[in-house]
């Protein structure tokens, strides 16, 4: 569709949000991720019958997680949405841009010390 | 009856006429006076007075305490045993201290789990069941013998009771089979769950008596007057094991507010009336929880005082 | 299998907030099972502590592994070359591993990170029930294959009480009458008779009440 989002998003696709764990969330924000979405079909149209629904329950586990050890779970969502919903992805992205622009930086940026694995370099 | 004991309320009962028992509450606190007052109330309108065990497991004053207490004062206890906080040692030594004091009758339940109660946290014990603790008072009434071996002089001479109910699960045709296995053990009279479904009881006792029980074991029916359209409805919904029909539910809802406790005692008076055409039927037991002044006018209503005194 | 449930992870940060060198031991056993303790659960572990350190400002490291099975000496042994590393081990094994790992490594922290439940089955993923409470001496030959001592909450051997209630325990709606269940069984199998003789009083010296318990099997040692 060519709409405009925001640049600072990094697409990672999965064949279904299903196979998405809540270490590969945690991870994400370990190497220094600011936020984490989760997009998936709309529920009740999984490909895979109920991949979307175990992403549901993983997303709310890792917010939970990460309230706990002080990340902030309002940096992880879940979306939902079909493929020809392009429209919408960008209002997605747009939301999330700001909230987390909102929030700051993830805060494991610039703390003195050091217990999460070094910040990989993004490449495109 | 198997055993002759010195008990009065086995003497009533197979002197053939209706016995009536009762039952009071202990207080929650080291309160002595409690007792003397709930004894003194209903004494001359029961041939027995139980003393409940930790009832749904709220800790109260010990049923022994309360027993020896009656029976100084000289009227006839009947000790309740629940096997849910004592092992069997602790539950032989309360037998053999019950029966130094001349408590002569005795009612062996399983006991209420302490999810109940006021202390949930507490670890339960469980060591026997209702049954092996019938059996476990029968070897120390008739081969002065305990569990563990050891043979002793002075024996308790009790008789046992048990609990029966109709209404629990998983059908009536079961829970006489129950009841037949506490006979097996050595029961040898019954006070039944409190009864509201007379219907449902009476198919219980056409069984028992098919089966030939009520040469056995005597039963007594168990009855509690309603105090108001309230507790009708949370026993109808929130005890277990409980059979509250709806008719029930009606009859003492459908009067005005003052008036409900009232009916709760009229009900109970017709209960009694129509329980006592129902053949096994030996007696009853009025459990008047903490309205124990109630229990005179009902005996009374339904002609059963004065009581006979025991041979 | 050994059921267990992972401890709240704040009761974990708790424990080990004020160590700088934490391994996270998980374990293939029981607890992968139950989706407790196995590496999965070790890597999300060891991964939020690392966030939790890391946002903290604390210079920290917190590595996570598995093993085999840490009922085992010979796999405990296993971690011998790494353990000087850490200053405190977090062990997601159940309360056996736990208690094994720290004998072996005696002069280490050694910290549970689940809460071990009880030994029983999957109903389905997530939800697992109670069975079997180890008294040592098997009755289910008696009881149409379901055990009272586990089933009924109060372990009667000559049950149902007045409290079962459609097919219900007292205590809760969802906890079946376990003599209800023995009774439908029986019932199936043709022996209702067995309902009707009262079984003595249990032997309990074969399980907890009789001491720490021990079995020695001249047979299987060398």
């Amino acid at each position: 569709m060519r709409l405009q989002y925001p640049p600072n998003v990094r697409i990672i696709e999965v064949p279904c949000t299903g196979k998405v764990d809540i270490q590969h969330l945690l991870t994400a924000f370990e190497y220094g991720a600011d936020g984490v979405i989760v997009v998936g079909c709309l529920e009740g149209d999984c490909h895979y019958s109920a991949g979307n629904l175990y992403a549901k329950k993983r997303v709310n586990r890792v917010k939970e997680i990460l309230d706990k050890v002080g990340i902030g779970g309002e940096r992880v969502a879940m979306y939902n949405l079909s493929s020809g919903m392009g429209g919408r992805f960008a209002e997605i992205v747009r939301e999330i841009t700001n909230k987390v622009l909102e929030l700051g930086p993830s805060p494991i940026k610039g703390a003195p010390g050091q217990a999460a694995r070094p910040t990989a370099e993004v490449t495109t | 009856m198997s055993a002759e004991t010195p008990s009065k309320l086995q003497k009533i009962i197979a002197s053939g006429t209706f016995a009536v028992t009762s039952e009071v509450g202990p207080p929650r606190s080291a309160d002595g006076a409690v007792i003397e007052h709930k004894g003194n109330l209903i004494k001359d309108y029961v041939d027995a007075i139980n003393v409940t065990d930790n009832q749904t497991s709220v800790c109260r004053v010990c049923s022994l305490a309360c027993c020896i207490r009656l029976k100084v004062m000289g009227l006839e206890p009947c000790l309740q045993m629940v096997t849910r906080d004592r092992n069997r040692i602790a539950l032989q030594s309360d037998i053999l201290g019950a029966a130094s004091w001349g408590i002569n009758n005795i009612l062996c339940l399983t006991g209420d789990h302490q999810h109940f109660g006021d202390h949930p946290k507490a670890a339960n014990v469980f060591d026997l069941d209702s049954i092996q603790l019938i059996q476990t008072v029968k070897m120390m009434r008739d081969e002065g013998r305990l569990l563990g071996g050891f043979e002793f002089e002075v024996r308790p001479q009790m008789f046992i009771g048990a609990a029966a109910n109709p209404f629990a699960g998983p059908n009536v045709a079961m829970r006489v089979s129950r009841l037949a296995k506490k006979v097996a053990a050595g029961v040898q009279f019954i006070q039944t769950q409190c009864i509201y479904n007379l219907d449902k009881f009476k198919e219980f006792m056409k069984i028992l008596v098919d089966r030939g029980l009520h040469e056995k074991v005597s039963v007594l029916a168990g009855i509690t007057p309603m105090k108001n359209v309230g507790m009708a409805k949370y026993m109808q919904k929130r005890v277990p094991g409980m059979d509250v029909p709806d008719d029930i539910v009606r009859r003492i809802g459908g009067v005005p507010k003052e008036k409900q406790a009232e009916e709760g005692i009229n009900l109970a008076v017709d209960q009694i009336q129509e329980l006592k055409e129902v053949p096994g039927v030996r007696g009853f037991h009025i459990m008047a929880i903490e309205w124990e002044e109630k229990v005179p006018e009902i005996v009374e209503r339904v002609g059963l005082y004065p009581r006979p005194k025991a041979a | 299998m050994i059921k267990a449930v992972p401890k709240p992870l704040e009761e974990v940060l708790d424990l080990v907030k004020d160590f700088n060198k934490v391994l996270i031991a998980g374990c293939d056993g029981c607890v992968t099972v139950c989706e407790a303790g196995g590496l999965k659960e070790a890597k999300v572990l060891a991964s939020a502590l690392r966030l939790y350190f890391t946002q903290a400002g604390r210079q920290a490291q917190v590595d996570e592994t598995s093993l085999t099975r840490q009922c085992e000496k010979e796999y405990l042994a296993q971690l011998s070359d790494r353990m000087d590393t850490y200053d405190a081990v977090v062990s997601l094994a159940c309360g056996v591993g736990v208690q094994y790992l720290a004998e072996m490594y005696n002069n280490k922290i050694v910290y549970p990170g689940v809460d071990t439940c009880f030994m029983g089955v999957n109903e389905e993923r997530g939800v697992y029930s109670e069975r079997c409470q180890a008294c040592g001496r098997c009755i289910l030959a008696e009881t149409g294959g379901v055990c009272p001592i586990a089933r009924c909450s109060k372990r009667m051997l000559n049950g149902p009480c007045g409290g079962s209630d459609k097919g219900k325990c007292e205590i809760s709606k969802d906890v079946p009458c376990g003599w209800e269940l023995i009774y439908e069984r029986l019932k199936t199998l043709g022996q209702l008779d067995r309902f009707e003789k009262p079984v003595d009083p249990k032997d309990w010296t074969s399980s907890r009440d009789g001491g720490p318990r021990k079995i020695v099997r001249e047979d299987l040692r060398i």
